[in-house]
């Protein structure tokens, strides 16, 4: 499948959701934009959150760490974490060529129809990027 | 309050690079322009140049010269040829380092000698105030801070000396490690020494700020199609971390004496006196508390600066000063100060973001070139 960044959900602190219907329950994929994948340039450690784990949204769900820093991964949405995606923190290479499909980090079974407020539309999430650029 | 950051005289060609630039040291500097990791490979494999013009470069002309270098620098200078490159620490009276650096011995084409010093960007005015201080006691010394007026390029990497030697009027491979020598870039008068900060073979060129754009685009002209390209400060740190080369404000500041950096190669101590050396003598009749040493933590997440080291009874012996992802070793390397009696033991473990991972201890340098 190949996701379409423009009809994806977006936290400010530049996770994306997107947000399906499986089996009657609501499960978001969440990954990191392409344009924080490009600030956060030269990847060398991720820290995923273990299966079963309950967030909320704007808690840390791990890290991810670069050369130079390390840089939190924040919960876009509230819920449990059902999947994570255990190849990802050996191919950090490929997360940088693809941030929207090979790049999903976790999933996560929404908790109720709270789960998904203050997220921002693309072009919301693109005008808060290049405001701060 | 905002802080006015300068730019260096390369400034334009980083841009035009599309460099990822950041303040630092009062100045904006490129931190990479494709990727970290790339440029560390590039110098490694092939060769980079690196904009160091933020870095201070301080001049000393006259009768008296040799004997402040000799005051002021745990290392002896006054017996240093025309053509010599040293590397030194200049100390505060207990012994605490004020910055490290690097002083030649230049003799122009009308054979007028003097001494070049090349410090850290982030001490040069620090510097400069106390090197005034000395200046009465020497008062034939012309003190010239000549940083705003000059530039600094590093060519680094296996292919920096064969590629360049068309820019010059003379063969850079006749020139010796640490030695230096002033020659001419299309009748331009230019400083190059056979020095470098990241284990690399190569040289650091220093020329007159408004020449700099027109030798980073001829550097770059006779090196593209060799592989040369620009590098910036994230690589610079990964390459002289591998390196075991230490970095003021991380291995080294004022609370830090040369010895127990490991550093006692740039200390002559015989027959002479400098500022500290009294506190270093006093010091070095004792083993050390703490000493540097190279870590290898057992994990593929990298340990980095302030980050704790912990022995196996998990008591805290002492702290990380630098650490990162190694490029060349494909894994996280760091440079810690340990107290002396739990390094020999060696069952060392680093504090990483809550997970105490065992680290090996390592021979500095983690790279050597062939």
């Amino acid at each position: 499948m190949t996701r379409d960044q423009t009809q994806l959900l977006y936290a400010a602190t530049h996770e994306w959701a997107d947000i399906e219907e499986i089996d009657g329950e609501k499960i978001a994929t969440v990954g990191v934009s392409a344009f924080a994948i490009e600030q956060l340039n030269d990847l060398v450690y991720m820290d995923l959150p273990e299966v079963g784990r309950e967030v909320a949204t704007g808690d840390e769900l791990g890290e991810v760490e670069s050369v130079k820093a390390v840089s939190p991964l924040y919960s876009p949405v509230s819920g449990e974490v059902v999947e994570v995606h255990t190849d990802l923190p050996d191919q950090l290479e490929n997360l940088n060529a693809d941030p929207y499909d090979f790049g999903w980090i976790v999933k996560i079974r929404l908790s109720g129809d709270a789960a998904v407020e203050g997220l921002l539309t693309f072009e919301d999430y693109q005008r808060q990027c290049s405001e701060s650029a | 309050m905002t802080v006015q950051i300068a730019t260096t005289p390369l400034d334009a060609m980083h841009r035009r690079e599309g460099a990822r630039m950041v303040p630092f040291a009062g100045f904006h500097m490129p931190l990479s322009y494709t990727s970290i990791v790339t440029e560390h490979h590039v110098c490694r494999n092939k060769a980079a140049l690196f904009d160091v013009s933020h870095m201070g470069r301080l001049r000393f002309d006259g009768e008296g010269s040799e004997a402040l270098l000799d005051k002021l620098l745990t290392r002896k200078i006054s017996d240093m040829p025309v053509g010599g490159v040293r590397y030194g620490l200049i100390c505060n009276e207990q012994g605490g380092i004020l910055d490290d650096i690097l002083v030649s011995h230049l003799e122009t084409p009308s054979q007028q000698r003097y001494h070049l010093m090349v410090v850290n960007a982030s001490n040069r005015k620090k510097i400069c105030s106390w090197i005034e201080k000395l200046l009465p006691e020497f008062p034939r010394v012309t003190f010239s801070d000549r940083t705003e007026i000059t530039a600094m390029i590093a060519v680094q990497g296996p292919l920096a000396i064969e590629v360049s030697k068309r820019l010059f009027n003379f063969d850079p491979s006749r020139l010796r490690y640490y030695n230096a020598t002033i020659t001419d870039q299309f009748s331009k008068p230019v400083v190059v020494s056979r020095t470098g900060y990241t284990g690399e073979d190569g040289f650091e060129l220093i020329c007159r700020a408004e020449e700099a754009s027109r030798i980073w685009e001829n550097l770059l002209l006779v090196g593209r199609n060799a592989g040369f390209a620009p590098a910036g400060l994230g690589a610079r740190d990964t390459l002289r971390l591998e390196a075991g080369m230490p970095l003021y404000g991380h291995e080294l500041n004022d609370e830090v004496d040369p010895l127990s950096a490991g550093l006692q190669f740039a200390c002559t101590f015989d027959d002479r006196d400098f500022i500290g050396s009294k506190a270093l003598k006093a010091l070095s009749t004792e083993p050390l508390r703490m000493m540097r040493v190279g870590l290898m933590p057992d994990t593929k997440r990298p340990a980095r600066e302030g980050y704790t080291v912990l022995n196996a009874d998990g008591t805290k012996v002492g702290h990380v000063t630098s650490g990162s992802q190694s490029p060349t070793l494909g894994r996280p390397i760091a440079m810690a100060y340990v107290r002396r009696e739990d390094i020999i033991p060696g069952d060392l473990e680093i504090d990483i973001r809550g997970t105490r991972v065992p680290a090996a201890i390592v021979k500095l340098p983690f790279f050597r070139r062939k």
